[in-house]
């Protein structure tokens, strides 16, 4: 055991620290800790008061205590105490223990800035010197305002190197808060700086070290000039270019001794000449010779250099003179990120390749961190990721690289991929055309990898549900191997991928219609029916019905953001939420469930008439057959959707359909029909589409012929389609003295037809006007003077005209009759309609 | 400006540890037992510098003795190595021929040193010479009974 010689022996401290180091174990040590503790206890609190010397070996033994790791509850107030004693070493015991145990929350601050204000006030320049101690490494804010000024004052006059060096760390700190108010101190930081740099080795000798002269002080100096700009004054910024060329030229001459001391002084103070003239920015020269220095660090042996001169670089490489010239150790900072043996090292190089890619180099930079990252230290793998999707997306030339780049990323990388960067590549795909076929291949080659990442199953699944029909055509991607790629990977995902996989089986339903039946075969099963997540079983229920009921047409309008909708059709939209309700009064077909209405049997008219004023419902019904019909028409263009339902638990084979005209008709009235398919299962529905177009008026409507095989026999059924004159309707509205006006325009006798009937149903005024508005008239209020009659105009459109109409209706509620005048320029018209809405009351 | 300093041994215990942030008892504990495994962990022919939260952390080894400095990002490594280097020295000069016992006997003393090198973080006094003069200063204080003369005078400045 070493003896202590120098000052106050404070022996029990010796000895307890003794008896510390021999304890054998953890808890032998605190038990004699716990002893030594009670024993500090007790005296603390005696009658006895203690003496000075005493209390300073308690306070040091508390210190010691806390020192090995254990909380020190009590104490503080006798530390305190020792703080005004007169002796310099209680004293001195008494602050080095405030400082190490007591921080700035505590209670007893103020007693503690009392006695530090006693001593600062002492004349006594040891106390004074104990106190300003404590301030500096506490830290209170009373005591700093006063400190500012002395420090200034006394650097500028000072020649006391000592001072100097403290001064100037305050200086900076100050300078970098309120930089206007010590712009005087740039010029003398250069002055002493040019001494020191320039010194010969003779003069400071104190102040030398290693051979290098003043390094602390030259290193403050020049953190001092970071804070400002370059100086404007020329004569100055001159000689602070001269001295920062010394520096430099320093750095080649040979070392003055062996000792690593001296380099790491010297270079201590190249390193921080650099950075200011990095900071600086303006001497094109210097940029490129601090360059080439770094780039000799590069290679140096000793790794703190290499790394200090990756670091440097990396700020260097944003300075636009510099640039290039950093660049072209590109070689040297890869090799080190493949040689290097130290992470901190690889780590400084990966940053500065990031800092000097540019668009020349960035496939080699991007290629090289690939390469890296498949042996990254985990925990800065994301950082890398990140850097290369950032570097990929803002240097690709062409996106089948950016594509390929990401697509690597996340193979070697993929939990490290976060959701930004595979957002970023389906987002940059998407609205690149000419890159997705591209990525549709490779995205489908990389997924045939035995173990693929989830990352890559939900970039693949999206790509695949949008592009996937880019690479249909060749055999070895058809849309079943797509599918069961995808789904093969199925089962290994987390629900949100599922999801995203899910939504991918619609797409590829509506792309490709030859695997709906598998895709539906899947969508059935019951994993996904009754699936345990809610987000899933929703999305598998509502894609099954989805498609068995729709059509490619409406799946293609709702599935694909890029399309804009077309007209809603009103039925229970489970994607489209934007659906705008069908006119007037017109009933919903619903769907999932059969509608309460009775339908007709074949062969009655009653279903025609009920559709005059309505557009949607079911218009045939029986045993096997159900035929349901959605119409909407835009002036003399109509489209009629059907829908047929097989209600039984066998197929109907062979089914076909068509529609026939009178040869009336067929000039009058154009009717285009889609194809359907020939199988109907059981309880499914087909639809198909009917495209109306008016040439001219008509009075007679087509016939829907449908036959099919069910079980054996031939069915055969025929339906009249509830095409009328009225269905090109345009409801008009106009003010009443237009009406009037044309009113008196149509006066020919053949203009007008008037029918007087007796009322069928019960009337009712909001039921008259329902039906009204649903025959495709405007009604108009005010016009009649008598309020219980009903006024309509409107116009209908044929492709060879348009036909003006005006109506009038007047109910007799006494006598259970209505009053019908209608007035159009076209007689057949007046007829027609005439005949059309009197059936309605 | 240094933010912190810790000695500790081989074995993770702390020798020294002087703080010049202020920071709660958990927080210091905290950040010196993080730390002190980050370093333990790092092979010998590693780089002494390491990037650590959002500090730059500048450690070397004497014998038994990690010396470890955590400095703000805009410091200069390699002179933080010397200010290491320098308390070393200081510590070798007073005690002749330093080692780990010296400083676990005396760790009072080498707190007085640091404290006579470094201020608030920074270096104050360069100069080895002026510090090993003040520290035999205020040896001969403690052996004082009386008011102590003014140590500046004794030296000749003022």
């Amino acid at each position: 055991m070493p003896t202590v010689s120098k000052g106050d022996g404070m022996r029990g401290l010796a000895v307890f620290i003794s008896d510390i180091r021999n304890c054998k174990s953890k808890e032998a040590e605190v038990k004699r800790i716990n002893k030594e503790l009670a024993n500090i206890r007790s005296k603390f609190k005696g009658d006895k008061a203690l003496d000075g010397y005493s209390k300073k070996k308690y306070v040091c033994k508390l210190l010691f205590i806390f020192l090995l790791g254990h909380d020190i509850d009590f104490g503080h107030m006798e530390a305190v105490n020792l703080l005004s004693s007169n002796k310099y070493t209680e004293k001195q015991i008494g602050y080095l223990f405030i400082s190490v145990l007591v921080n700035s929350n505590s209670d007893l601050i103020r007693l503690i800035n009392n006695a530090i204000k006693n001593d600062l006030a002492s004349r006594n320049p040891t106390f004074m010197n104990l106190a300003l101690h404590c301030i500096a490494n506490v830290g209170s804010r009373e005591m700093a305002e006063a400190q500012k000024q002395i420090c200034f004052l006394t650097w500028i006059c000072s020649c006391f190197q000592g001072v100097v060096t403290a001064a100037t760390s305050l200086i900076t700190t100050l300078a970098q808060k309120s930089p206007d108010d010590f712009k005087t101190s740039v010029c003398l930081a250069v002055a002493r700086l040019s001494r020191i740099v320039t010194s010969a080795s003779l003069d400071l000798q104190d102040y030398t070290y290693y051979f290098v002269a003043a390094p602390w002080l030259s290193v403050k100096l020049l953190r001092l000039l970071q804070c400002y700009p370059p100086p404007e004054d020329a004569a100055l910024r001159s000689r602070l270019t001269e001295c920062l060329e010394t520096i430099l030229n320093k750095a080649q001459e040979p070392p003055k001794s062996k000792k690593v001391q001296h380099s790491n002084a010297k270079n201590a103070v190249l390193f921080e000449a650099i950075a200011l003239i990095i900071h600086h920015d303006s001497e094109p020269n210097l940029l490129v010779r601090a360059c080439n220095q770094l780039g000799h660090f590069l290679q140096h042996r000793e790794t703190n250099l290499r790394y200090l001169a990756l670091e440097s670089m990396c700020t260097l490489a944003s300075s636009e003179f510099s640039h290039e010239a950093v660049k072209t150790h590109i070689e040297t900072v890869i090799n080190a990120l493949k040689t290097e043996r130290d992470v901190s090292v690889r780590q400084r190089a990966v940053d500065l390749l990031y800092a000097m890619c540019d668009r020349s180099n960035s496939k080699q930079i991007v290629a090289e961190m690939l390469s890296y990252l498949e042996t990254a230290d985990y925990s800065i793998r994301e950082e890398i990721v990140l850097k290369v999707a950032i570097l990929a997306e803002k240097y690709a030339v062409d996106y089948t690289w950016y594509v390929d780049t990401i697509l690597n990323l996340i193979r070697i990388a993929g939990d490290y991929v976060s959701e930004e960067v595979w957002y970023r590549v389906i987002q940059i795909v998407i609205n690149q055309d000419d890159v997705q076929g591209y990525a549709a291949k490779t995205v489908f080659e990389a997924l045939q990898a035995p173990a693929c990442h989830e990352n890559l199953v939900k970039v693949g699944g999206y790509i695949l549900g949008e592009f996937g029909n880019l690479i249909a055509g060749d055999p070895r991607s058809s849309p079943l191997v797509q599918f069961n790629l995808l789904h093969s990977k199925f089962h290994l995902c987390s629900v949100p991928t599922r999801a995203l996989l899910l939504s991918a089986y619609i797409k590829f339903i509506n792309l490709f219609p030859e695997v709906k039946g598998t895709i539906q075969d899947v969508l059935r099963s019951d994993s996904q029916l009754r699936n345990a997540d809610v987000e899933l079983q929703q999305r598998a229920v509502e894609y099954l019905r989805l498609s068995c009921i729709a059509s490619t047409d409406i799946l293609v309008s709702k599935n694909s953001a890029k399309r804009a909708s077309s007209p809603s059709l009103g039925f229970n939209d489970a994607l489209n939420l934007n659906s705008t309700p069908s006119s007037g009064a017109s009933l919903l077909v619903d769907v999932f469930t059969d509608l309460s209405n009775p339908a007709p049997t074949e062969g009655s008219d009653e279903h025609f008439t009920r559709f005059v004023c309505k557009n949607n419902g079911v218009i045939y019904e029986n045993q096997l057959l159900q035929i349901g019909l959605k119409s909407e028409y835009r002036q003399n263009l109509g489209r009629i959707y059907v829908f047929y339902g097989n209600k039984t638990s066998t197929q109907f084979l062979s089914f076909s359909t068509s529609v026939t005209s009178n040869d009336l008709l067929t000039p009058q009235l154009n009717v285009q029909v889609k194809p359907v398919d020939p199988l109907i299962e059981a309880g499914a529905q087909l639809q198909q589409i009917l495209n109306i177009e008016c040439v001219s008026d008509f009075s007679e409507a087509p016939v829907l012929n449908i036959q099919f095989r069910y079980g054996g026999t031939l069915q055969n059924i025929t339906v009249k389609l509830p095409v009328m004159l009225n269905k090109f309707f345009q409801p008009t509205e106009m003010t009443s003295q237009d009406f009037f006006q044309r009113w008196k325009q149509l006066g020919a006798p053949q203009q007008e037809v008037q029918k007087i009937f007796k009322a069928k149903n019960q009337m009712d005024t909001d039921v008259a006007k329902a039906k009204l508005l649903g025959f495709g008239v405007a009604l108009l209020d005010g016009v009649d003077p008598n309020p219980a009659n009903f006024v309509g105009a409107g116009i209908i459109h044929t492709k060879t005209t348009q036909v003006g109409c005006l109506l009038r209706l007047e109910p007799n509620t006494q006598a259970q009759m209505y009053r019908l005048t209608l007035r159009t320029s076209k007689e057949s018209v007046s007829q027609r309609l005439c005949e059309l809405l009197s059936e309605q009351f | 400006m240094m933010q912190f300093m810790l000695l500790f041994s081989r074995q993770g215990k702390l020798r020294l540890q002087k703080w010049y942030v202020p920071l709660s008892d958990k927080e210091r504990k905290k950040i010196s037992r993080d730390l002190v495994q980050t370093i333990l962990a790092r092979k010998p022919k590693m780089c002494s510098f390491l990037e650590w939260r959002d500090l730059k952390i500048v450690y070397k080894r004497y014998a038994s003795l990690y010396f470890c400095c955590a400095v703000e990002d805009q410091d200069n490594e390699l002179i933080t190595l010397e200010i290491i280097h320098r308390y070393v020295e200081l510590l070798d000069k007073y005690f002749g021929s330093v080692c780990e016992l010296d400083i676990i006997f005396n760790f009072e003393k080498a707190y007085f040193i640091l404290d006579e090198f470094l201020l608030g973080g920074e270096a104050q006094e360069t100069s080895k010479k002026n510090v090993l003069k003040a520290i035999e200063q205020a040896d001969l204080l403690q052996e004082e009974a009386e008011a102590p003369r003014s140590v500046l005078e004794e030296i000749g400045l003022t």
